[in-house]
């Protein structure tokens, strides 16, 4: 093995960790405060990507915009989950997750319905051309992701560490009861955590939109990889989520490198397995779900 | 004189429902008599499923369980040429295994966790499936599963299950053999501490029930007769693949057992019917099915968390609470 492939698998690993980490952050997030498990987080993901479809492609406003704008219009359909689906059937995880499985459903037909179900949406890549590191060809559009998953993550963090409704959120994934009687709003914290898992996960099939076929099924994917990543790293941690995102992205891709995709798939789930029989609560986690 | 009990409504209940499917070949077209047979497969399927989740586990590798079966059918019965009385009692054996296998790491988890990494354990067999060309076939699956029969043609006993007919009413003969198992099992005193183990699980540990090793149990018993319905199936329709066994197909299940409930033994029953009409009722729109399907998903978990099955009990308190105001007014 040469130092490009080397090089070359490196920087997919990291590309696709950072989506990953995109992702299941978004999942975290929800689970963290009041136990919301969202089986649509997928469908979250691919609402992202057609908004840039029709944003960027069809009516011509920049890539970036387009992809700033995801945040704010996914995370309004994140909103709406909550609304309907995890605030009357609070207490009970199962029944949230499930119900959100159908509304996964509602969304694929919805989109299907409205730019068509078989046709594969390509979308031109606004930034051509690759660069060259080490005799290894990257992407900008892969370049692009890295940093924006950064800046994403970052701010996150200051949201939550340094910002008073970044702080109720915490405290209320601390202690729920603690958290309501300092006068917290428990429904506007679990809107709000789920205004922020929708944005993620929209502004990560936003930027992912260019690269992958985009089809009203894409989200499965993610998701099932969104959903061991939260897992391995501990349902309701953040932190946890991210790691579980990087050392997946590197397992899946040096995987996928030596053998097939199909074989990578199966070594995370192993690896998922593995952890819940070790460490039930995750490697991050606090608490065993 | 008849006294007419609970016992006996069920008795002469049953019996209704028996002669209806036994003559029902021959009031229906072809087409409906297979929807029969897969609605038949179906009922196995829900009832297994509900058999988990009177523990509190709801998996979602059922349906997985259900392929492992349909493999296990495929790879006996084409590639080793074996005769159906050893093929299908070996399916369910194989599905049993596996669902010790799937049971032992995930008796460790609870709820969610249970619930995910069960999916995670499915995936894997799935890509299994995908992965590997000897003997599963890869993603075009396994084509031409023989036809099962008795006999050789010609002989006086022979019966051909290439009918639709005549394997309809195989397959009945399993559905009732499956579902009287598992109405003992309901009635039992295993039963009954398997359902303890949902109501309080430290509770019925400590009056001496082993709560890891039962779940252990449902949980290949369960496989069992998912294998069984998996066997089934894979005669019936003759090839298999890794699509029949995706993530939908499991949420379709899930939406039987949710509409029905899955408290009393009747609920998945009432699930599997009321959902198999709506699902005919709906072919013209079939584009926009699955969204129909999520939205009464939604419906049923939001308004209605124990299924079908309570809405009588529903009815009954909502009519005593407006009789008792009229009294009081």
């Amino acid at each position: 093995m040469g130092v490009d492939t080397i090089v070359q698998t490196f920087t997919n690993a990291l590309v696709l960790g950072s989506i990953y980490a995109m992702v299941a952050v978004g999942l975290a997030i929800a689970f963290g405060v009041m136990q919301m498990a969202n089986f649509a987080h997928g469908e979250l993901f691919m609402a992202g990507s057609y908004v840039v479809f029709t944003l960027y492609t069809l009516v011509g406003i920049p890539f970036l915009i387009a992809v700033i704008l995801a945040f704010p219009i996914v995370a309004a359909i994140g909103m709406v989950f909550e609304r309907l689906i995890f605030r009357p059937t609070r207490g009970n995880v199962l029944a949230g997750f499930m119900a959100t499985a159908g509304a996964g459903f509602i969304l694929q037909v919805l989109v299907g319905q409205q730019w068509g179900v078989g046709l594969m949406r390509s979308i031109q890549t606004p930034y051509p051309g690759s660069t060259e590191i080490l005799g290894a060809a990257i992407s900008y559009q892969r370049l692009l992701i890295f940093p924006a998953t950064v800046v994403m993550v970052s701010g996150l963090w200051y949201f939550l560490t340094r910002v008073k409704h970044g702080k109720a959120l915490r405290a209320c994934a601390q202690d729920p009861e603690a958290a309501v009687l300092q006068g917290i709003s428990l429904n506007k914290m679990t809107s709000l955590a789920m205004l922020l898992s929708g944005g993620f996960a929209g502004v990560g099939g936003a930027l992912m939109a260019p690269i992958i076929p985009v089809t009203p099924y894409m989200g499965h994917t993610f998701a099932v990889t969104a959903f061991i990543i939260v897992i391995v790293g501990g349902m309701a941690s953040i932190e946890g989520a991210v790691i579980a995102a990087f050392i997946l992205g590197f397992i899946h891709t040096i995987v996928t490198t030596m053998y097939d995709s199909v074989t990578a798939t199966m070594v995370g789930v192993f690896f998922m397995a593995l952890v819940l029989i070790v460490k039930p609560t995750g490697l991050m986690g606090r608490v065993k779900v | 004189m008849l006294k007419f009990n609970l016992s006996n409504h069920l008795l002469v209940g049953s019996l209704v429902v028996i002669v209806f499917f036994v003559v029902a070949p021959n009031l229906v077209s072809a087409y409906r008599l297979e929807l029969l047979t897969i609605f038949l497969i179906n009922v196995i399927l829900a009832q297994s499923y509900r058999l988990m989740a009177t523990t509190g586990d709801w998996t979602l590798c059922h349906y997985i369980l259900m392929g492992v079966g349909a493999y296990a059918t495929g790879v006996l019965a084409k590639m080793a040429g074996l005769p159906f009385y050893v093929v299908m009692p070996m399916a369910c054996v194989v599905t049993a295994f596996v669902s010790l296998l799937f049971a032992i790491p995930l008796s460790r988890t609870l709820g969610f966790a249970f619930f995910i990494a069960s999916f995670a354990l499915g995936e894997f067999v799935r890509h299994v499936w995908l992965k590997f060309h000897y003997p599963f076939g890869g993603a075009r699956g396994i084509n031409g599963i023989p036809k099962l029969e008795i006999g050789q043609g010609g002989e006086w006993y022979f019966i051909d299950f290439w009918d639709s007919q005549n394997f309809y009413y195989f397959t009945l003969i399993f559905t009732i053999l499956a579902l009287m198992i598992l109405f003992r099992i309901d009635r039992s005193r295993l039963g009954n501490a398997w359902k303890s183990i949902y109501s309080d699980r430290e509770l019925s540990e400590s009056i001496g029930i082993d709560v890891a090793k039962s779940r252990i149990m449902v949980f290949c018993v369960s496989g069992f007769l998912a294998g069984l319905a998996g066997s089934l199936l894979a005669y019936q329709i003759g090839s298999i693949d890794p699509h029949n066994f995706e993530m939908v197909e499991m949420v379709y299940l899930i939406i039987w057992c949710v509409v029905g409930g899955v408290k009393t033994f009747w609920g998945p029953l009432i699930g599997v019917l009321s959902m198999s009409v709506v699902f005919e009722l709906t072919r013209p729109l079939a584009e926009w099915r699955p969204a129909l399907f999520g939205l009464i998903l939604i419906l049923f978990l939001v308004l209605l968390p124990g299924g079908l099955e309570t809405l009588p009990a529903r009815i009954r308190a909502m009519l005593n609470k407006t009789s008792k105001q009229r009294e009081a007014g």
